[in-house]
């Protein structure tokens, strides 16, 4: 019986270690922290100043980020453009019929882009544009091969080119290696321009599920309130139990 | 007891046989007092059913079962509706959990010969109560209208289609459509919020009525109602379910919700097993995503299905994937015939079921891995020996289980 129930929990877990494999980019590690109100506020201007032109978070109302320690004077001020109301939805002007025709696709909304995406996914994709004269807008992606989307933040990080190098694989045979090479440099710095697109990654990750750090903290109460029921419960078992042989 | 509520209590039994159900179903209802761990899994599937229909009944005040609207409406009940997370997280984890009790439930039957006579027909209800469950599970997943929705229901409605002469007229009829869409949608939350609940309610009380006619089954695989105490009738080996099962099973219920609730609190997602991160990209009917794959608890049988690989016997591959798929779920209901064996449980079956139970299980969770994967001409190798596996331990089931040898059963249960 024993026996039964081991061999059952080596299973269970087996696709736990399957899940960490996948993707043929390595992914860069984004080093989010959700707590980081700082950096949720710095990520919520890019987004509002470089994102929410062409894509919508049409299911994030604009005062919901007081979640993020702003106040809804804070956040009209300074992070609406688009002349609406606090409690209305982050929507973008640009028609979807419009976009279509003049990037090919209509940008999707990034409510929940962080959910469907993940964060490292996001934070590679966002430092790996290069330059590439053969698509329509003139940048290609590391992470997404012929990517409608230009390289919207390329005067911050500057202008990369592709370099590919044959490298021994150590069978006797070779494979590519994709590599990135700055070719004009942006206004950041390399560490500063990770540490931007970090903010900004965070702040996805807030937008594609704000009640997180809520169900956290709850989480945590609910928790201790489980053990102690765990205790009495087994308690009040063992006294009814007591006459059972 | 006060006189003021014995009277009562006299009132209604007098209309209502109140008080005799109660003994019946509980302070007089005599259970083996030898279950162990797997013996909670029946009442905890209650539990997640009421949580299932609660979480339900809210759900179904904010969604939108419109395609332009549903996963904007889920979105919002993520965002905008009081502790709307929190009611969707329960319903979306208690519908994996509801497939992780079920299972350990049906395992259990295995296990001890729960199936068994005078068990047969309880074990038949119960499988109708599987399947409405898989239906179930199947039409709340296509409810959020993501990517994963939409395209996981696609592979089932073109199964559906797949079957012979009458499978295209039956597609249409259950789509109320020519393909997928928002005709479709709203049928299927008609099926999951109406239909499918009342008859999974009503047959979760005739499941228990069996149950309380013909008497648990127990670890030893023993009839206690063979012995009984010559004076009072009682079962020697019986207690009453209520007060000893009934503190017992809370026990269990608050071990089962740490792991319930540490889900839904700290992990929702479950690594994309639960939520799939797919299912976060609304429907597009005009992409085709690179790789799909159905929530952990059906990935066995879609292995299954994508196992066959060659035409024979005049049927083509797809519509063999289909028989394989049904006949995995379907064969369940044939056990209590199968097995040939002179004892129920495993305790004194011989080594030739325990392997062969091992090995079921082994390719249960192969199938399984395997059916969250790409597949690729290994992993579909794989799926076809498995697949053998899986469907030989029922098939040789009546042969291994008589030459088996058996260990004498006690006349009194152990422990």
């Amino acid at each position: 019986m024993r026996k039964i129930t081991s061999i059952l929990l080596v299973f269970c877990l087996a696709p736990l270690v399957a899940f960490a494999s996948g993707s043929d980019v390595k992914l860069d590690r984004a080093q989010i922290h959700a707590s980081d109100k700082l950096s949720l506020q710095r990520g919520a201007q890019t987004f509002v100043n470089y994102c929410l032109s062409c894509h919508s978070a049409e299911y994030m109302r604009y005062n919901r980020l007081r979640d993020i320690g702003l106040t809804e004077n804070q956040v009209s001020d300074n992070l609406i453009f688009t002349g609406q109301k606090v409690g209305e939805l982050m929507t973008v002007a640009m028609k979807a019929k419009d976009a279509k025709q003049w990037l090919g696709v209509a940008p999707p909304d990034l409510s929940v882009i962080a959910r469907s995406r993940g964060p490292d996914w996001l934070y590679t994709y966002l430092r790996k544009f290069y330059r590439d004269e053969s698509t329509a807008t003139g940048w290609n992606n590391l992470v997404f091969d012929k990517a409608a989307m230009p390289h919207v933040l390329y005067q911050l990080q500057g202008e990369q080119s592709l370099m590919v190098k044959n490298v021994d694989d150590g069978h006797g045979g070779t494979h590519e290696v994709k590599e990135l090479k700055l070719d004009k440099p942006g206004t950041l710095s390399k560490t500063e321009y990770d540490a931007y697109v970090t903010d900004l990654v965070n702040f996805l990750v807030y937008l594609g599920e704000p009640a997180a750090t809520k169900r956290v903290q709850l989480g945590i109460i609910v928790m201790l309130f489980l053990f102690a029921m765990l205790g009495l419960t087994y308690a009040l078992k063992q006294e009814y139990w007591k006459d059972v042989h | 007891m006060s006189k003021r509520l014995e009277s009562m209590v006299g009132w209604i039994d007098a209309r209502f046989p109140l008080t005799a159900n109660w003994r019946a179903h509980l302070s007089e209802y005599y259970a083996p007092k030898n279950f162990n761990f797997w013996y909670y899994f029946g009442s905890l599937a209650m539990l997640v059913l009421v949580n299932q229909l609660l979480t339900g009944i809210f759900l179904t005040m904010n969604y939108k079962p419109d395609a332009s609207m549903a996963f904007a409406s889920v979105e919002y009940i993520m965002r905008d509706v009081n502790f709307g997370w929190l009611i969707r997280y329960m319903h979306s984890t208690g519908a994996s959990m509801f497939f992780v009790v079920v299972y350990l439930h049906m395992f259990r039957g295995m296990m001890y010969g729960s199936y068994r006579k005078p068990r047969e027909l309880l074990w038949l209800i119960g499988m109708g109560i599987f399947f409405v469950l898989m239906m179930l599970a199947f039409t709340g997943y296509i409810l959020p209208w993501g990517q994963m929705s939409y395209w996981g229901a696609q592979v089932i409605i073109s199964m559906i289609g797949a079957i012979p002469v009458v499978g295209e007229t039956l597609s249409n009829w259950l789509l109320g459509d020519f393909m997928l869409s928002d005709a479709a949608l709203n049928r299927f939350f008609a099926y999951h919020v109406v239909t499918l609940p009342v008859l999974l309610v009503v047959l979760v009380v005739v499941h228990i009525l069996a149950l309380h006619e013909v008497g648990s089954n127990n670890p030893d695989g023993i009839e206690i109602k063979a012995n009984k105490d010559p004076v009072t009738h009682i079962p020697v080996d019986g207690i009453p379910f209520h007060p000893y099962y009934s503190v017992k099973d809370i026990f269990g219920v608050i071990v089962f919700l740490i792991l319930f609730t540490g889900i839904i609190f700290f992990a929702p997602e479950m690594g994309g097993y639960f939520l799939e991160y797919n299912n976060f990209v609304p429907a597009n009917t005009l992409q085709t995503p690179d790789h799909i794959a159905p929530v952990w608890y059906f990935t066995p049988y879609y292995s299954m299905l994508r196992a066959v690989t060659v035409n024979f016997l005049w049927i083509d591959a797809k519509l063999w994937g289909i028989v394989l798929m049904g006949g995995s779920v379907a064969i369940f209901a044939l056990l209590p015939w199968l097995d040939r064996s002179p004892v129920k449980s495993i305790r004194y079956k011989g080594p030739i079921f325990k392997f062969a139970l091992t090995l079921f299980v082994i390719s249960v969770f192969v199938l399984g891995y395997l059916g969250t994967k790409s597949p690729t001409p290994l992993y579909t190798l794989l799926a076809q020996i498995f697949t053998v596996v899986y469907f030989a331990f029922f098939i040789l089931m009546p042969w291994y289980s008589k030459i088996d040898k058996t260990k004498p059963e006690p006349t009194r249960v152990t422990e």
